[in-house]
């Protein structure tokens, strides 16, 4: 697909709407930032962006309350109290080229927007079912809701159609949920995502309840829709490993943060923050050599109020003097594989000390770096621009950059 | 040494209409002082079913448990030496209650220290076994102001309390967040090693398994399909099941075009079988029939459980067994075994020895 690039390149992202590859992007987050009221707020989404281009799958990982859900729930608009949104932007660019500002639709607009051009599988889609009406009759109703002008008989053929094209017997129109599998569910859940043909669909843990026989059908399934139907797909889990292997992008988050983008197929060779080594290591692989296994030490830290300096710093073991005090920003790597980015003062030309890796030569200062082409720079992240200092004196036993590589 | 014995376990549930439901069909297995066996199987599989008999919350139909070689030991006895860690640390400990509480309460109830000072000391020394610490913090606090990680090191500190010697693990890392698990996979490893426990990990992670245990069971609709040392089964699995499981887990090494490969030979592999067949009622043959690729007319009978490699020396283990035709009978699966996608075909003349 040739979509022109009919939108002006958003400031802050001077590759442009269009990714390398030509493919447009069809969801634009900008420094979504959510909170949760309370005595003191739980910032639980720090100022996360993302494109989103047509026909690919982004992978978003992460622990559990490092914002990922939450991250979704705002892309969608479902937000309930007491989480709100903040902060950010979120534009949406439709098959026929319109945009679509997310933030300033009204309920009856997000009402149409929802489910026809973008879908939701919940996190428990095994128990989104209704248990006491037929599948058939919940397709009925999304049909009725979104595609009034359909009569019954088509409406019955569409659903019918539609489970055939997940690998259930259309016969199953007819069946309760309770009659079904778990898998068959899930299977019915996307089904009924797919039902409307969306742009974009959000998975969010669609088969960790699951079997891994039959999460491997699913995401089988997955795969050959999207080849199928040119749907893109972002992929929230917390395994990091599945990721690897059906995303094309890959963010993953930490403390309501991104800390490194990155093209997933090269991912595991060659991440770059600390955290996503840590993940990486944390999912022992099934053929590869007996090794002493470990984890990340610790734990998240409190997304009440505000952290200073790298959120990750009291679990890393690379952490030095900077890491306490100046919050790390997403940074263009420069690799040769695609946009990658990491917010690790290791990687900041800045904050390297000049024993280790041989910084880029003329390396901009950071606050001039221009932000990298997927990763548009949060207008109003929390680091004011220039706060680190320049050239600042290396630490002595300062990290190399040595045992990056897993 | 072994700590227990099962021998032909059965258990059975009541159905409202027509015969019990045969959750767990003749199981035989040891679990051995100072090693971890790995239960592994997809659910509905029977391991819950195993684990409740082992804890005795449900009478088998059929078959002994062995205590210490012998049968019939008293419940109190019993529940002294056989303790569980369950899967849900959120579920498994009242949040009513201190962490104090729930560790001095078997401490009591099992003797193993007595009120005052005594249970005071015993309480700290469980909770720096588990690396909670400052200990006496932790005491004090109740459930809701711990992480999952610190809820299932607590968990288990309360399992080794009455100092048992059987560990029954289910699931005990699955509801947790993945860059705790393997120090809590860790924590129960150098624990079996310090305290010489024998060790039953049941999980559907075949990595961890592999990585966590020495020997391997996995279980298919009630029975064991295959058992053997950990690297032979994951590295070398020979029932079709084993190998479905296998091609089935993540491969972080793998490049796109092996991983594309994959994919298409399992959704071909998959447009063979009809999806509705796997839940055919197969009486009396293999129960993995209906979704086996290579599935042959013997497979009608109930098939043999055939050694494929013998015991490494003095393991005294049962070597690497499977439950399949295809072993017992080279000849007639020669025709049957076609290269079969990820997994390695196996060869008909290495089958059956």
């Amino acid at each position: 697909m040739n979509a022109p690039a009919t939108a002006p390149a958003g400031p802050g992202s001077p590759a442009g709407p269009d990714g390398p590859d030509g493919r447009d992007v069809v969801l634009r987050a900008r420094d979504v930032r959510v909170e949760y009221d309370g005595e003191r707020p739980t910032r639980a989404v720090r100022g996360v962006s993302f494109e989103l281009r047509r026909g690919e799958v982004l992978g978003i990982a992460g622990e559990s309350g490092c914002g990922k859900s939450t991250l979704a729930y705002a892309v969608t608009r479902m937000l309930k109290a007491p989480a709100r949104m903040t902060g950010g932007s979120l534009s949406f660019r439709t098959r026929e080229g319109e945009e679509l500002d997310l933030l300033a639709l009204d309920e009856e607009g997000l009402r149409t927007f929802r489910w026809s051009r973008l879908s939701l599988v919940f996190q428990s889609a095994m128990n989104a079912l209704n248990p006491v009406t037929t599948v058939g009759r919940q397709f009925a109703d999304v049909f009725r809701a979104h595609r009034p002008d359909m009569g019954p008989e088509e409406r019955d053929r569409r659903a019918r159609e539609l489970l055939e094209m997940v690998g259930i017997d259309a016969d199953r129109v007819r069946s309760h949920p309770h009659e079904l599998s778990g898998g068959m569910r899930q299977r019915v859940v996307i089904a009924m995502a797919l039902a409307l043909e969306p742009d974009v669909v959000i998975m969010d843990e669609p088969t960790t309840a699951l079997d891994v026989v039959v999460q491997r059908e699913i995401l089988d399934e997955v795969e050959r829709l999207r080849a199928e139907l040119g749907f893109s797909v972002v992929f929230i889990t917390h395994d990091l490993g599945l990721l690897l292997e059906i995303s094309d992008r890959l963010a993953v988050m930490y403390a309501g943060e991104v800390v490194e983008y990155a093209p997933a197929e090269q991912l595991a060779g060659g991440a770059a923050h600390p955290y996503t080594q840590g993940l990486l290591r944390s999912f022992p692989d099934l053929a590869g050599e007996r090794r002493e296994l470990r984890g990340i030490p610790g734990s998240p830290p409190d997304l009440r109020g505000d952290l200073a300096g790298c959120a990750f710093a009291d679990r890393c073991e690379h952490a030095f003097e900077p890491c306490r005090t100046t919050a790390p920003r997403l940074l263009d790597l420069g690799r040769a594989a695609g946009p990658w980015s990491a917010a690790c003062h290791l990687h900041d030309p800045a904050h390297r000390p000049p024993a280790g890796a041989p910084a880029r030569p003329g390396a901009p200062a950071p606050s001039d770096v221009p932000a990298p082409s997927d990763v548009p720079a949060p207008s109003g992240t929390p680091v004011p621009a220039g706060t680190p200092e320049p050239a600042p004196a290396a630490p002595g036993g300062g990290p190399t950059t040595e045992g990056r590589q897993p | 040494m072994t700590a227990l014995d099962v021998r032909d376990l059965t258990v059975a549930y009541p159905q409202a209409h027509g015969r019990p439901f045969r959750a767990v069909e003749r199981l035989s297995f040891s679990l051995r002082a100072g090693r971890t066996l790995a239960l592994v199987g997809e659910s509905g599989s029977g391991k819950s079913s195993v684990l409740k008999a082992l804890s005795r919350l449900v009478r088998p139909a059929e078959g002994s448990i062995l205590l210490d070689g012998r049968e019939g030991v008293r419940g109190r006895e019993y529940r002294r030496a056989v303790q569980m860690v369950f899967q849900d640390p959120f579920a498994s400990l009242n949040p009513s209650h201190t962490v104090d509480h729930h560790l001095r309460r078997p401490l009591l109830a099992t003797g193993r220290a007595r009120r005052g000072a005594e249970a005071d000391e015993a309480v700290a020394a469980l909770l720096r076994q588990v690396n909670l610490t400052p200990a006496a913090d932790v005491a004090r606090k109740r459930p809701h102001e711990l992480s999952g990680g610190q809820r299932q090191r607590v968990a288990i500190a309360r399992a080794l309390a009455p100092e048992p010697a059987v560990l029954l693990a289910d699931e005990p890392v699955s509801m947790l967040d993945v860059s705790i698990r393997l120090e809590i996979l860790n924590l129960l490893d150098r624990l079996k090693r310090e305290r010489d426990l024998a060790l039953l990990y049941v999980t559907h992670d075949l990595a961890t398994a592999r990585h966590f245990s020495s020997e391997i069971m996995v279980m298919y609709r009630g029975e064991v399909v295959e058992r053997g040392p950990s690297d032979e089964v994951i590295l070398d699995p020979r029932h079709p099941y084993t190998r479905l499981l296998a091609a089935a887990a993540p491969r972080t090494g793998a490049s796109r075009e092996e991983v594309r490969e994959a994919r298409r030979v399992r959704l071909e592999s998959r447009a063979r079988r009809d999806a509705e067949r796997r839940e055919v009622v197969v009486g009396e043959g293999c129960r993995f029939r209906p979704r086996c690729p290579f599935a042959m007319d013997s497979c009608a009978r109930r098939p043999p459980e055939v050694q494929v490699a013998p015991p490494p020396d003095g393991d005294g283990g049962t070597g690497h067994r499977a439950l399949c035709w295809l072993y017992a009978d080279p000849a007639a699966a020669a025709g049957a075994l076609p290269a079969a996608g990820p997994a390695a075909a196996v060869p008909p003349h290495r089958a059956a020895p």
